[in-house]
Order: C-alpha cells, then structure tokens, then sequence
C-alpha cells in the first residue's frame, strides 16, 4: 500500500508544478460557466411551462462541472502513459513487483487530484460571491452535502475505471487517438457534460440511465443541489459502487489479456 | 554443473513476432488498409542455456539477434510461445511481481527515473516500491553514492543530468533493493571513456563483493573483455557460441601481426610460414598464424639476419574476431 501511496505523492508533486496551466485553465473554466448559465437562462426566461430542473439547481450544475472538471472530463490524458505503450518504456514498469492495474490506476488518480486541488478552491472562492443570478447556491441540508461528497468520490474512481479502459485499449490499437474520440464524445454527452441529463429528451433518458457515464457527473452534482433526493441518493451511490467493480474487474481481466500478448516495442 | 540444478535455466524458449508488413508508396498503404500482410518473425528459436550463481555473463550479438527479447523474457516481461525457464526458482512471468523482487534491470536505451524531479525521488519512490527496509536503503544508498560518486548530482532533476551521470543513476537506481541477479542491456551505450571504466569496474566489483551474478549485453567488446568470463553469442534467434573468451580467441584469433624495428639491412627478409605485409629500411610487418610459426621461431630467424631494435606483437582485435565469427554464421 505504501508502494501506492508513494507514487501518488510523486505524481501529485509533479502536477502540482502546472501553475500557469492551471491558472488558464481556471479562466477558460469561469468563461464557459458564465457562457452556460447565460444560455440556459436566456432559454428558461422565455420557455413555457414547468421545467425539469430549476434554474437555481441548473446554475450549481455547471459550477460544479467546471470546479471538478479534472475530476470528471474523460479526455483528460496522461500522455505518459500512452508513451509508456507505444514506445516500450512499460519495460520498466513490468520489473517493478507490483500489479500494472492498481500501479496505473493511482497513478491516474493522483494526476487528476492534484489538478483539481490547483483549481477547485480558488474557482469555488469565485463564485460562490459572484452577483445573483450566476452565483452558486449551497447544498439544501447536511446530508446532501456528504452524500455529494461520497457520489463526487466514487464518481473520481468510476470515471478512472473508464478510463484504464482506454489505456488498455492502445495494447492492441497502438494509438490512443481512437479511443479517445470516441469514449471522450460518446461518454461526455451521456454523462450530461453538454447538455445536463434532466433536459435531455425523455426517449434518451432512459439510455443514459443504464450507462456507466452519468454516475461520474449527473449524479453527484443533483445530489448536491437536493434535486436528487436524500433516500434516492443513497441508492444511487450503491450504483456506483456496482459500476466501479464491474469496470475494475473488466479492466483487470483485459489488461492481463493485454499482458500475455505484450510486445515491447523497440530493442 | 548439474543443468537441473543450475540458478538460471533456460530450456526451448522460443519466441516470435507478427509484423505488418508493406512496401512503400501510397497505393500499398491503401490496399494496407484493407488486407494487411504480415509476417512471422522467428525472434528467439529454442534457445536454451544455464548460468550459474556469481557469474558475469556477456551476451552478444549483431542488431537485431534476439539479445534485448532474450533479456526480456529472462526478467518476465515477456511471455514466450514455447519453453521453460526458471531462475533461483521461480518461472519469471509467471511468478512475475514476487520474482522481481530479486533481480534488477537496466536498459541502457530507456529510463526509469522521473525526468522533472531530482533523482533522490526516484530513488525514495523505488524504496516504497520495493518495500526496502529503512536500514538496508540506506546502507545501499550510501555504498551506491561512493562507488559510483552520486553525491553531487543526487538532487538535481534528471532532465539536467548528462548521459554518463544518468547512467550512473539508472544503474544505482536498479540496485537498491540489493537484487541477486543484475540484467544489463547495453549499459554503456553512448557513453565516454571515463563513464565506461567507471561502470566497468563497478560492475566488476559488485561481482567480487557482493556476488551478484550479472548478464550483460553490449556491442563494446571491450565491456566484453573487461568484465565477462563467459559468452553466449546469439545471431538470427539462434544461440551460436557458448563458452570462455579466452577460448574464442584461441579458436579464432591465432593470427597475429610482428612488427620489427632493426638496423643493418637493406634487402627483405622472408620466414617460412609468414606472409610479409610491409618492408622499409628500418621496419618490417609480418602476419603470422601461431598454430603454424610460434613467435619464438620468428624472433629466432629474423634475429639471425637483422640487428633487431624494437620488436612487437599484436594478437587478432576481439571486435575482428566477432565479425569472422558472425560471418562465419552468415548472420
């Protein structure tokens, strides 16, 4: 465990060394929250009719998207390790005594934290004193907000389980650009990133319902508002459980497949 | 040796690649798309050999041969078609993360250090993966920093570090958690004429001191000569050559060059047996063969008819040797 702990320090150090990226990534992020919230609230002052998520609830949505943006965004990518594929450096890995899975896995979840930690707090300072309407509101009771904050977690390790996926897939493809496109497309729509899954259209529903996808994002962030309630929410996060195991437990199965059929690349 | 018994065996192994193949152009790039050639590349055909505790291995090879897909399978990275092997007693990708534990590799191609942070965090990292006992890192840190005089580039990131420097600490980076068995591949690729003694005789006394046994693959032949006691020669995924270097050269190297300095003679000299490369006033080469002239005989002949001044012997370059013998092979 210490072995884990070690290269997530390392890997947390090493990210924590993006200052100005972070900072650019901190302006595009508060540009393309106001550029939403203006949107969505053009379309609500001129809609007709009850709405399936308040605005208020809708505002809160996309913060919280943009705050936990390297949490959640499924493009995110450790080139390293795609590098570490193509051009035979995993040599070095496979000597090492431990498991390529659980090696990886933190490795990429320290990656996205220690963004986040550059991002989150200064953007949350942010806007939670901008001017109404575009400030964000708080959690309605106590249970919300820690329930949010086991969804948001175990959203983390799902979207990472996801992930590996496609990490394990440049094994066979050789390249991660595939892969990328099509889980990074596919799976942002369905987890609600472009257009938040309550004012989706009612056939699709039911669709992203069933998908891994908006447990990563949809999920927690309407447990923080309350528009999924306490008892709902609570459900919810056994699904999420459900979700990681299962992809934990195919990503294992594959990378060992990956595995046996390694080839080195390079003398 | 009892080859049952041995701590390294190797039985069979054979190993081989598919590779997509065309021709160049536009229009083979297209049909590419559709239809892909390929074929199979036989890297490894059943190579099979054993090694013995404290030894220093040299394993050599044209480009291309199978020595790096050797070493690979050797420390479990990659799985063979066919064959056994075992080493101290474990199959190495089978029993893949406890069987690492005792062995530490290098590639002298690739890096294992973090590029942006000092190396010192490389190392601390390395300790944490391998569970190395506080006491024992630091004992190992410290031997490591003397013999291979890391003190004062341990805290500069790696990315700053010369090549001889970073292979200084790649190599002291593989041994911290005390392996028994040392792979090298290509260690000293690329470095210069101090970087290399200094790996060399570090190398050479790792083996004397601690006893680890080490397998090295190089295209330096004279890493070859300074280190290794044995060679195992591979070409085209076929081991051709097992044994002492020393026995090499007696199969291949007995020709040899005499270069004489004399006075007192102005016409040449011929000697049974020699063939006569070069002849001036003052200087006179001969080729030999040894099996057939011994020098004692030369020295005797010439000595009978020139004033001889300065007299000296050169035996067949090792890297000489190696070209007849790949040549001899057709590889």
């Amino acid at each position: 465990m210490k072995a884990y702990a070690s290269i997530w320090r390392l890997r947390f150090i090493n990210g924590m060394q993006y200052r100005s990226a972070a900072l650019a990534g901190m302006a595009t992020q508060l540009f393309f929250g106001f550029v939403f919230i203006m949107i969505f609230a053009a379309f609500y002052s001129n809609g007709s009719g009850d709405q399936p998520i308040s605005l208020d609830d809708l505002i809160t949505y996309v913060w919280l998207q943009q705050i936990f943006l390297s949490f959640i965004m499924l493009w995110f990518r450790d080139q390293e390790l795609f590098d570490l594929i193509t051009n035979g450096n995993i040599a070095y890995e496979l000597c090492r005594p431990m498991e390529l899975y659980p090696h990886w896995y933190s490795k990429l979840l320290a990656q996205r934290f220690a963004s986040a930690t550059l991002r989150c707090f200064p953007l949350m300072a942010i806007v939670f004193i901008i001017p109404e309407p575009y400030r964000m509101g708080f959690p309605p009771t106590w249970g919300s907000f820690v329930l949010f904050l086991i969804a948001l977690a175990l959203g983390l390790f799902v979207v990472v389980a996801i992930s590996m996926l496609i990490y394990i897939s440049v094994f066979w493809t050789m390249s991660p650009v595939g892969s990328i496109l099509m889980i990074a497309v596919a799976g942002e729509f369905l987890a609600g990133m472009v257009i938040p899954v309550p004012l989706m259209p009612s056939w699709l529903q039911p669709i992203v319902y069933i998908l891994p996808f908006r447990w990563t994002t949809d999920f927690p962030f309407r447990v923080y508002s309350g528009h999924i309630p306490v008892a709902e929410a609570a459900w919810g996060i056994l699904i999420q459980i459900a979700w990681l195991a299962v992809l934990v437990l195919a990503g294992r199965a594959l990378m060992k497949k990956a595995l046996r059929a390694v080839v080195v690349q390079g003398g | 040796m009892n080859r049952n018994d041995a701590w390294i065996r190797l039985d069979g192994i054979e190993k081989r690649f598919k590779v997509a193949t065309r021709t160049a152009g536009l229009k083979e790039a297209t049909k590419a798309l559709f239809a892909r050639k390929h074929t199979i590349v036989e890297a490894l055909k059943d190579i099979s050999f054993s090694i013995g505790k404290g030894e220093i291995v040299g394993y050599i090879g044209p480009n291309g041969a199978g020595k790096s897909t050797t070493i690979k399978v050797m420390s479990g990275i990659l799985v063979p078609d066919e064959g056994q092997c075992s080493i101290m007693g474990y199959n190495p990708w089978k029993d893949r993360t406890e069987y690492v534990k005792h062995i530490g590799v290098v590639f002298g191609q690739r890096s294992q250090l973090w590029w942006d942070v000092p190396v010192i965090d490389s190392f601390e990292l390395l300790r944490d993966i391998y569970a190395i006992p506080e006491g024992m890192y630091r004992d190992n840190l410290a031997m490591l920093t003397e013999m291979l005089d890391l003190e004062a580039i341990l805290k500069m990131p790696v990315r700053q570090l010369s090549l001889g420097q970073r292979m200084r600490c790649e190599i002291a980076a593989s041994l911290l958690h005390s392996p028994k068995l040392l792979f090298l591949d290509e260690p000293t690729i690329g470095l210069d004429a101090v970087s290399k003694l200094a790996v060399r005789n570090f190398i050479k006394r790792l083996n004397r001191e601690q006893g680890v046994t080490v397998i090295l693959t190089t295209h330096d032949m004279s890493d070859i000569e300074a280190l290794a006691n044995r060679i195992l020669m591979i070409g085209k995924g076929t081991l051709l050559y097992d044994g002492t270097l020393d026995e090499l050269k007696e199969r291949f190297g007995t020709g040899k060059t005499v270069t004489v300095d004399y006075r007192g003679r102005s016409g040449p000299v011929a000697i049974e047996g020699t063939t006569l490369i070069e002849w001036t006033d003052e200087r006179a080469v001969y080729s030999f063969d040894s099996e057939k002239v011994t020098l004692a005989e030369m020295v005797t002949r010439l000595s009978e008819s020139v004033e001889v001044v300065d007299l000296s012997v050169s035996a067949k370059d090792i890297d000489e040797i190696i070209v007849q013998l790949y040549k001899e092979h057709q590889i």
